[in-house]
C-alpha cells in the first residue's frame, strides 16, 4: 500500500504571512483564503497576544471599574495568560484584548510580553523549555 | 455571562496560580485533522485542565459554502483547547490545539505569529488531511515536526516511505506517538524543541 503524495511548498508562496490583520471591511477584494477576517472593533486591538501575560497592579478594585473589567481584574491578582482570561471570562479573544486595552490604558493592569519566534531562534529560551519538559 | 455576579466566576484553582515571577510565556501549536488526536494530546501534557478559548470570525465574503450561512456576514465562532506547563518561575509554555474547521486556523490573529513551532498530528488512514496545513506553515515559515498517532488499525509505513509522501526534507523529524500517553506527548514535544535547537546551530529551515 503506498500513502498519498503531497508536495513541498516554500515560504513566501501563496498567502503572505500577515500578522494581526485587522478586520477586513466589507467589500474589500482579497483571495479566497481569507474570506473569514476576526471582528475586532475598529483599530481598538493593542498588540496583545494569546499568550501575553496579564496581571493586575493592585489587589483593590477601583470603583469605577465596571462588572466586565472587575471581573478581569479578580481573575488577575496573579499572571494569566490573555487565553486563559477568554476561558474563564467566556468571551471571544478580541473582546478581552478591547477590555485589557481599556485597563492598560486606565493603568490598572501590567502586560508581560511573550517571547515570540525569531529568525534564529534564542538557544538558552529552548533549552530552558527542554529542561522544563523533562521533568514533566 | 453576568458579570453582576461576577465574585463568582471561577477562575484558577489557587495551586494552578501562577507565581508573580511568571515574566513571559511562549507557545506551540498542534495542528492536524479532526479526530487525530490534537485535544488528547493538550490533556496529556498540560498541567491545568485544559480550557478553551474562542473567536468570532466573520463571514466578509462570497463562494463561502452553505455550513457557515448563506447570508452575507456571518459571525462564526471557533474555539481553541489550550493547556500550560510551567517550564520556569519566570517562563510558561502554552499549548493550543487547533480546531477542526482548516480555513480558521490561519485567521486567527497571532496564533501562529510568534509561535515557536508546531507540531502536525497526522493519523496514516488519512494523511492527505494534513497536507494542506503542512504547505501552509512552510509558507509562513513556522517550523514544524510530524508526529505519527498511532491507531491499531492504520496502516503502518515506514519512515522513509512517509518522508517521500510528505515530500518532507532530511532534518525534519517525524515520529510516532501515543497522544493518550503523557511521556509520549512529551518527548514529541521534546522532539519539536530539539529540532529547533538545531535550527538555531545552523540558522536555517532547510
Ligand atoms: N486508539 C487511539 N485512540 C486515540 C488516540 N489518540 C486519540 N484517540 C481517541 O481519538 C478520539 C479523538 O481524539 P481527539 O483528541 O478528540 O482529537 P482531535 O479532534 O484532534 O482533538 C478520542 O476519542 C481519543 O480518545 C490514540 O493514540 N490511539
Ligand atoms: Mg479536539
Amino acid at each position: 500500500m503506498t500513502p498519498p503524495q503531497r508536495q513541498r511548498r516554500t515560504p513566501g508562496q501563496g498567502t503572505p504571512a500577515q500578522p494581526a490583520a485587522p478586520a477586513r471591511k466589507e467589500g474589500e477584494g482579497g483571495n479566497p483564503e481569507r474570506l473569514y477576517v476576526v471582528a475586532g472593533p475598529d483599530g481598538e486591538r493593542a498588540d496583545i497576544d494569546l499568550v501575553t501575560l496579564i496581571v493586575a497592579r493592585s489587589p483593590d478594585l477601583p470603583p469605577s471599574a465596571t462588572p466586565e473589567q472587575a471581573a478581569l481584574l479578580r481573575l488577575c491578582v496573579a499572571p494569566l495568560s490573555v487565553a486563559e482570561l477568554s476561558a474563564y471570562l467566556s468571551l471571544p479573544f478580541s473582546v478581552v484584548t478591547v477590555l485589557i486595552t481599556e485597563l492598560l490604558t486606565a493603568e490598572l493592569v501590567q502586560a508581560r510580553s511573550p517571547i515570540v519566534r525569531k529568525a534564529l531562534p534564542d538557544r538558552s529560551l529552548l533549552e530552558a523549555v527542554m529542561h522544563g519538559l523533562q521533568r514533566l | 455571562m453576568d458579570f453582576n455576579g461576577s465574585d463568582t466566576i471561577p477562575g484558577p484553582r489557587a495551586e494552578d496560580q501562577l507565581p508573580h515571577t511568571a515574566q513571559s510565556a511562549v507557545k506551540i501549536v498542534i495542528v492536524g485533522g479532526f479526530g487525530v488526536g490534537k485535544t488528547t494530546m493538550v490533556g496529556s501534557v498540560s498541567e491545568i485542565k485544559p480550557l478553551t478559548t474562542e473567536e468570532t470570525m466573520t463571514q466578509a465574503g462570497i463562494g463561502v459554502d452553505d455550513n457557515y450561512g448563506s447570508a452575507s456576514k456571518t459571525a462564526t465562532t471557533v474555539a481553541m483547547d489550550f493547556g500550560r506547563i510551567r517550564i520556569t518561575d519566570e517562563l510558561v509554555l502554552y499549548l493550543f490545539g487547533t480546531p477542526g474547521q482548516e480555513r480558521f486556523w490561519f485567521l486567527w490573529n497571532g496564533l501562529f505569529e510568534g509561535a515557536l513551532g508546531a507540531v502536525v498530528l497526522v493519523d496514516t488512514r488519512r494523511l492527505e488531511v494534513s497536507f494542506d496545513v503542512m504547505g501552509r506553515l512552510e509558507e509562513r515559515g513556522v517550523p514544524f515536526v510530524v508526529a505519527v498517532n498511532s491507531f491499531p488499525d492504520a496502516p503502518r509505513y515506514p519512515v522513509a516511505d512517509l518522508r517521500a509522501a510528505l515530500d518532507l526534507s532530511e532534518v525534519i523529524p517525524i515520529v510516532e506517538c501515543d497522544v493518550r500517553r503523557r511521556a509520549s506527548s512529551r518527548d514529541v514535544l521534546m522532539t519539536l524543541m530539539r529540532f529547533l535547537h538545531s535550527l538555531a546551530m545552523t540558522g536555517s529551515l532547510t
